[in-house]
């Protein structure tokens, strides 16, 4: 069997990648694997290129279904890019990879659908950075806290809601403080 | 000079063979991906923004906080030559990406080898633990402590919603990738291992055979790792490969004992082939190799090879890769040189005295 990249080269690497249930075989030259890196020793993820893009092109497929996400690019004619970096979308769904960290923010929920394509979810919800992390964890808390403070006041439970005042003006103080 | 050392000698703490289930498990990997705030992901940077990432990452690395964690010693991709490089790659301890393709790419070792922490990879730092058997909590236990050095220094590109920022959408959330390379034998030969491939991918796990190759792995070698980074817990993802892992380990056992019960004779005679061709062969390609080697470990497994040790047996799968061959040869070798090498290399291991 010939390579399938190159098509003449003899295919000595035959390799079966299984992805949210299907099942893909690549059989290619070494050469080939080279240049598409990632083949030996059981790192990294092979052509994971080829297999982001088939990702990427069922995209517009999903976004007809959810919308309204995409209101703000709506009207306007210009390509969605990366701000920081100047990586478009169009450039990431060719490489599958992202230019740095604030792609993700520019990019926003248009990535929603394959993150949930490649992960089955879109939300982050493990380990928390200690020390910049920290303020997030916070955060989190004083909303909760505040919520509460508002229904303690709504039912007029005054005595609980004075406790929950004290508890986030000491979260104020410590995110002041740090 | 003292980093010649990783590429001289064949092993690695990983190949010890000591971990729980070593049997089975040959070794237990973890990886974590992190990368830095406000500098390009390695695709885009420049060599001088790239050579900054490496200073920022090895100031940390070998800083006094670190010191619990280990002592690393810096190798710079542009210091090795390719055979240099290969041998890391084929003991494990860099990825073929950093050897090939990376700019400014670095790893930091520790002195066993069980850590190895990546620089200007895909991402600016992949910290990555390698142990012995099945040992995914004390990977995780070690690799999380380095991730919490390097996090008080450093400032990580994360996100409230989206987590650990990767350059591929494929690592992104929790940034861990954890595989364990399983010996998989007995579930090929009674031809069970294409069934239990398929249901894997059912539970947001990949398999893969070592070097490359799918269900028709070298040395029946298979990697077993997960797939999800984003969405479930860290605890999550190493619980259910766990668990996974588990399974297909007691399957290995029960279709040994299958075997064992109904084909001992066709099981000795298979193991003591590959055996007897591997003390006395002149020419072995490297196909041949991983093959009789799985068989000489299997062999010691069940008890009828007992002169022979698993971590001879880890070490020969290294010291025969074309890399490593060379680089001991200290040139380049056509294949057939290679084959014959080969050969040797095995004869001398399997009959050494000093073996443990
Ligand atoms: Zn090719
Ligand atoms: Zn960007």
């Amino acid at each position: 069997m010939n390579c399938e990249e190159c098509g003449k080269r003899p295919a000595t690497l035959h390799l079966t990648k299984i992805v949210n249930g299907e099942k893909t075989e690549y059989h290619i030259c070494e050469q080939c694997a080279k240049e598409k890196g990632d083949v030996f020793g059981g790192f990294g993820n092979f052509g994971i290129n080829q297999l982001l893009s088939g990702l990427l092109n069922f995209d517009p497929m999903i976004k007809k279904e959810g919308s309204q996400a995409k209101e703000g690019t709506a009207g306007t004619q210009k390509p969605l890019r990366c701000e920081t970096c100047g990586l478009t979308y169009a450039q990431f769904s060719k490489s599958g990879r992202f230019g740095c960290s604030d792609c993700y923010r520019f990019l926003g929920d248009r990535l929603d659908p394959l993150f949930r394509r490649i992960h089955g979810n879109t939300q982050h919800i493990g380990k928390v950075p200690e020390r910049t992390g920290g303020k997030i964890k916070v955060r989190k808390e004083l909303d909760q806290l505040k919520s509460a403070l508002q229904q303690y006041v709504a039912k007029e439970e005054f005595e609980k809601a004075a406790e929950i005042r004290d508890r986030i003006k000491a979260l104020e103080q410590k995110i002041a403080q740090s | 000079m003292t980093q010649q050392r990783f590429m001289q000698h064949p092993w690695s703490n990983w190949m010890k063979a000591t971990g729980p289930e070593a049997d089975i498990v040959v070794s237990t990997r973890l990886r974590i991906a992190r990368n830095l705030q406000q500098h390009p992901f390695p695709m885009l940077a420049t060599d001088s923004q790239a050579q900054e990432v490496v200073n920022k990452v090895t100031e940390v690395a070998q800083s006094d906080a670190m010191k619990a964690r280990g002592q690393f010693e810096l190798i710079r991709m542009d210091e090795l030559n390719p055979l240099e490089k290969k041998v890391l790659v084929e003991k494990h301890l860099i990825s073929p990406n950093l050897a090939e393709e990376s700019r400014k790419g670095a790893v930091l070792l520790n002195q066993d080898e069980s850590i190895s922490i990546m620089v200007n990879e895909e991402d600016h730092i992949r910290i990555q633990v390698l142990l012995p058997g099945f040992q995914l909590n004390e990977a995780w236990e070690i690799g999380t402590k380095i991730d919490d050095v390097f996090e008080k220094v450093l400032n990580y590109a994360f996100d409230e919603t989206r987590g650990y920022l990767t350059s591929c959408p494929t690592n992104v959330g929790t940034g861990i990738r954890a595989s364990v390379m399983l010996h998989l034998p007995a579930l090929v030969m009674t031809q069970q291992i294409n069934r239990i491939l398929q249901a894997i991918n059912q539970v947001g796990l990949v398999v893969r055979g070592l070097y490359g190759e799918g269900s028709e792995a070298l040395g029946n070698l298979f990697q077993l790792s997960n797939q999800v980074t984003l969405g479930m817990s860290e605890t999550d993802i190493l619980s259910n490969l766990f668990s996974v892992a588990n399974q297909i380990i007691e399957q290995e056992r029960a279709a040994r004992r299958y075997l064992q019960e109904h084909s001992r004779i066709a099981l000795e005679d298979r193991i003591y082939r590959s055996y007897g061709i591997l003390l006395y062969a002149r020419t072995v390609e490297s196909k041949e190799a991983s093959q009789r080697l799985s068989d000489i470990r299997l062999g010691i497994d069940i008890g009828i090879i007992k002169n022979v040790s698993t971590f001879a047996c880890n070490e020969l799968l290294v010291m025969t890769q074309p890399g490593f061959l060379q680089h001991h040869a200290g040139q380049k070798l056509t294949p057939e040189q290679r084959d014959e090498r080969r050969a040797r290399l095995i004869r001398e291991k399997l009959t050494s005295k000093d073996m443990a």
